[in-house]
């Protein structure tokens, strides 16, 4: 008997003959579903399967955060996850937090404080400060530069990331008037 | 009047798409293509003996298995040939090069011996693993001393392990030795490194059997060069090879080198199996198969006067390429000549050996030699002003080419093979603004208090002088379309340096039109098929100017054509806003769009506003509608070839506390003056030297590839190989300084490269500084730093002659 997850059938791959399961997510709000290997990684299965290429693959071993998606709301390294094992969760990728037409604090922000280069470790930088200030909505410089220090850039050298995790900040602020101000 | 775009410092036009995840990268490709995987060689040397792959041809998905006999039973092309030589030198007199997969013998750990391909990289990783290859195992040639020694071969046709020796002499050194009051010796290590992109490496093939054409992606440095080196090794006609660098998640130098194995070897499976196949390289592969570069062991003596200015200097070093140099001996040639950096040096003779090991190869790095050039000058200047009790700033200014001496001419020859002659520079402005940046006297004095109350805090400085914009040359190809929008494509490639947006300010500066209707592109070989390629701090140089002179073409021609409209002079019209007008009676119009149309005569309208173009509409029937030496269409091409390189530089100053405990460095102030002539856009500027100067942070305190003797890579991870996070780099200040460069009617110099340069001098100055004894190698752990102190404290290690006189002082 092939192995089955949560009490699903297991059907085959045709080509491969690997034992597939189904996986359903709700990804950037969409009920999405997919039958995959067990071995399928989130990211594989985010970037092929469902063709979301947004997330970044940087290193596979947990370490650089390019991979990084929000899984319930938390940040979490899709490298490190099996498809399977977050099946019914939810998950928000980059293209999940806004787009060119309606972006989210934390993207204006990296465009206008020139906060990517390459791009390619930028979702994960994105995704993390969006999960951040949801939690902090306003860091100082240091706590910003914390935040985001557990992800590698090889372009930037972090100053103007810093600086668009605080410009995010200030434009989450502006877009949702204090009590202040009403 | 449209405002000037050039040196504003305006937002990216590709963001919008990146921060949103629609960027498109290579492995955001080819969704159905095939997967390659490889069996890479776990020996660093040995013979290889027998491939089984018995047990693989069982695993399901599986679709073929490449060995090199299947490269040398291929019909067609020159697969099985080695990879080419890219830059032959004369001094360069055992040059060798790898198989696209390996042929018999194996020269490091991590070089291809068998390719898989399979219906996914799951399968294709699952088929590679169970095949058996038996390999012989030779003694491997690991790190610069064991290669000099020549006790083992890496190349048993090379018994000295030399690859190349070049010697350049300028002056009589031996003679100048002579007449020198005061001589030092220093011996500077400089361990290994590598770009380390965020992205790898990654090629996507597509073989249209139909029409023979090959179409290949490749997250490359070079797409003209990877599309005629793939053409060369699968026998195609140029016209049927297209390469298209996407997205390229950073470069840094080592997705110049090509064409990489892979880079061969998908797009002739590809062919093979008249299917797609992608490669995506992976973190570890990256790693131990693609390039490394910075390790080099330096003698140096110096022969000064009493105020401290060079009379002679004799430079000696040994540069470790790995086990082949496809890319020649352009990093230790850059070593020898840009070590100089902003000083004359008197009588000058150096000489470097460049050595085989049986390690990843090494292709330039961003920088390319120059951190160890700058590394090694500037701990002279620093044991010159020690050895006198002088100022480090007074010394290093004493030794300034001046500005009255541009162009300065180094007589040697340099890494283009041109004369090294500086073409501008003001160095005394730049320190003089580094000391205001940082506060010298005062952060001097700052530190000396700090000092006396216990902490251990040091002031490092380090200048730097970098080529750039190196030939042959960039071309560009200017469009404006019936639209009004303008199209710019030039052939070298974009890794994230903002090409799209620095670009399209020149271009639209040029053409008088708004930033958001020009739309560039660059690595495609279907949109521009002339070009070199993106490293040395060339692609604004290089392809800014091609672009500012085919622009200046389109804008020729749409004057005349509008002149000819308006019945007005050419010379009396002006382009703004992307409108054609009579300058001071703006009435007398024309759209840019409107002359575009006009450019192209026609006889079948297509729209409604290329009815004026019609046979029946255009007026003059004096002559033929396409003039004698005009083309229809408002277009232009144009290249821009320079004599010789442009100069920049640089001088940056770091001030450190080291922990008197755990000896962990800490950065307390990171100034950084930067003369890369006008800036294009500041924020992109300065986005490359903070990147430039993390990288060389990296380089100076963490970063080092840690071989055993066997020749395995210890620490081929993220997790073990130590880049640094946002919590390991500083915060940056910088000011600038623009002198413009004679060469190019732009004015500019590379900027790409410079921030990285003098990390491991200004890092080992500070440190040297704060502990009061001579640092001679980088990088430099605390542990290291901690082993320092002890062996100081012992006798081994040398204080500095500071040290002794503020001993004096006390007393
Ligand atoms: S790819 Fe997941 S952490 Fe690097
Ligand atoms: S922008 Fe290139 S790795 Fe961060």
């Amino acid at each position: 008997m092939p192995a089955t997850v949560s009490g699903m059938t297991a059907v085959h791959d045709t080509t491969t003959g690997e034992p597939l399961h189904d996986v359903r997510l709700r990804v950037n709000d969409v009920w999405q579903e997919a039958r995959v290997p067990a071995r399928r990684l989130l990211s594989d299965f985010l970037r092929h399967d469902l063709r979301l290429t947004g997330t970044h693959v940087g290193c596979e071993h947990g370490v650089c955060g390019a991979c990084t998606v929000l899984l319930d709301g938390a940040p979490v390294r899709s490298c490190l996850l099996l498809a399977v094992t977050v099946s019914g969760q939810s998950v928000t990728t980059v293209e999940g937090l806004g787009s060119p037409e309606a972006m989210h604090p934390v993207q204006q922000a990296f465009r206008e404080c020139h906060g990517l280069q390459c791009g390619f470790c930028t979702p994960g930088f994105l995704t993390t400060a969006a999960a951040y200030l949801a939690q902090h909505p306003s860091p100082t410089e240091a706590e910003a530069r914390e935040a985001i220090s557990g992800n590698l850039c090889r372009c930037t050298g972090y100053q103007n990331i810093v600086r668009s995790v605080l410009r995010a900040a200030e434009i989450a602020r502006e877009r949702t008037p204090s009590a202040s101000d009403r | 009047m449209t405002s000037r775009l050039f040196g504003e410092p305006v937002q990216r036009v590709e963001d919008a798409q990146l921060v949103t995840g629609r960027g498109h990268y290579l492995d955001d490709l080819g969704h159905d293509a095939l997967a390659a995987a490889f069996v890479r060689s776990p020996h660093a040397h040995a013979r290889v003996l027998d491939i089984d792959v018995t047990a693989a041809l069982d695993v399901e998905g599986l679709v073929a298995i490449y060995t090199y006999d299947d490269l040398a039973a291929s019909p067609r092309g020159t697969v099985a040939e080695a990879l080419p030589l890219l830059i032959p030198h004369p001094a360069l007199h055992a040059p060798r090069t790898g198989y696209a997969l390996a042929r018999e013998e194996v020269n490091h750990v991590g070089e291809a011996v068998v390719m898989v391909v399979a219906s996914d990289r799951y399968v294709a990783e699952d088929a590679a693993e169970r095949i058996v290859v038996t390999y012989g195992v030779l003694p491997p040639v690991v790190g610069i001393e064991a290669a000099r020694s020549a006790e083992r071969r890496t190349h048993d046709d090379v018994p000295d392990n030399v690859a190349a020796h070049l010697l350049q002499e300028v002056g009589d050194v031996q003679a100048a030795f002579a007449g020198s009051p005061r001589t030092l010796e220093l011996d500077l290590a400089i361990q290994r490194s590598a770009s380390m992109p965020l992205e790898g490496k990654g090629v996507y093939a597509r073989w249209d059997a139909e029409d023979g054409s090959m179409r290949v992606y490749s997250s490359t440095q070079t797409s003209t060069s990877v599309r005629a080196a793939v053409a060369a090794k699968l026998d195609l006609p140029l016209n049927k090879v297209d390469c298209i660098a996407p997205m390229v998640g950073g470069g840094f130098g080592v997705k110049i080198v090509h064409p990489w194995p892979e880079e061969v070897l998908v797009p002739w499976a590809a062919r093979e199996l008249g299917r797609e196949v992608k490669w995506v390289e992976d973190r570890r592969e990256h790693f131990v198969s693609s390039a490394h570069e910075r390790g080099q062991l330096h003698t140096i003596k110096v022969g000064f006067d009493d105020d401290g200015r060079l009379l002679a200097l004799d430079v000696r070093f040994w540069h470790d390429n790995g086990a082949y140099t496809p890319y020649g001996i352009i990093v230790p040639i850059i070593t020898s000549t840009q070590l100089l950096g902003p000083y004359k040096p008197g009588a000058y003779r150096v000489e470097f050996w460049s050595l085989y090991t049986n390690t990843v190869i090494v292709t330039p790095y961003r920088g390319a030699g120059r951190p160890q050039g700058c590394f090694a000058m500037e701990r002279v200047m620093d044991a010159i002003a020690d050895a006198l009790g002088l100022d480090r700033a007074e010394v290093r200014e004493r030794n300034f080419i001046t500005p009255e001496e541009m162009p300065y001419d180094h007589h040697m020859t340099f890494q283009d093979g041109r004369p090294l002659i500086y073409d501008s520079g003001d160095f005394p402005a730049t320190l003089a603004k580094l000391r205001t940046l940082i506060g010298w006297d005062d952060t001097l004095a700052q530190v000396a208090s700090w000092r006396a109350a216990g902490r251990r805090v040091g002031v490092g400085l380090a200048c730097y002088v970098e080529g750039t914009g190196v030939g042959p040359y960039e071309g560009a190809h200017v469009v404006v379309e019936t639209s009004g929008k303008v199209k710019v494509a030039t052939g070298l490639t974009t890794q994230g340096q903002g090409h799209f947006t620095s670009f399209a300010q020149i271009a639209a500066d040029e053409l008088g039109v708004a930033l958001e209707d020009v739309e560039v592109v660059t690595g495609d070989t279907r949109r521009f098929g002339y070009a070199v390629g993106t490293f040395a701090s060339r692609a604004a140089v290089m392809s800014g100017n091609a672009i500012a002179f085919a622009a200046r073409s389109v804008r020729e021609k749409a004057l005349r054509i509008a002149g000819d409209a308006l019945e007005a002079d050419p010379g009396d019209l002006e382009i703004v806003d992307g409108v054609v007008r009579v300058k001071g009676s703006p009435a007398a119009s024309i759209p840019l769009a409107t002359v575009a149309v006009l450019s192209n005569p026609l006889r079948y309208a297509f729209d409604e506003a290329s009815k004026a173009a019609t046979q029946f509409a255009v007026g003059d029937t004096s002559g033929p509608p396409v003039r004698e030496d005009d083309e229809p269409g408002l277009e232009g091409t144009d290249y821009y070839s320079p004599v010789g390189a442009t100069f920049a530089n640089g001088m940056h100053a770091v001030v450190v506390e080291t922990d008197p405990e755990t000896a962990e460095i800490k950065v307390l102030r990171y100034c950084v003056v930067h003369d890369c002539g006008p800036l294009i856009n500041p924020l992109i500027v300065e986005g490359q030297v903070h990147g430039g100067v993390a990288q060389g942070v990296g380089g100076a305190l963490y970063e080092r590839m840690e071989y055993d003797e066997n020749g395995q890579l210890l620490n081929a991870s993220f997790m073990d190989f130590l880049m640094p996070y946002a919590s390991e780099i500083p915060h940056i200040e910088i000011d600038h300084l623009e002198t413009r460069s004679p060469l190019n009617p732009l004015g500019i110099k590379g900027a790409g490269e410079a921030g990285v340069i003098p990390s491991a001098a200004v890092f080992a100055s500070a440190i040297e500084d704060a502990e009061g004894f001579v640092i001679t190698a980088m990088p430099i752990s605390p542990s290291e730093l901690f082993d320092l102190r002890r062996r100081h404290a012992a006798g081994e290690v040398p204080s500095l002659r500071r040290e002794d006189r503020r001993t004096e002082e006390m007393r």
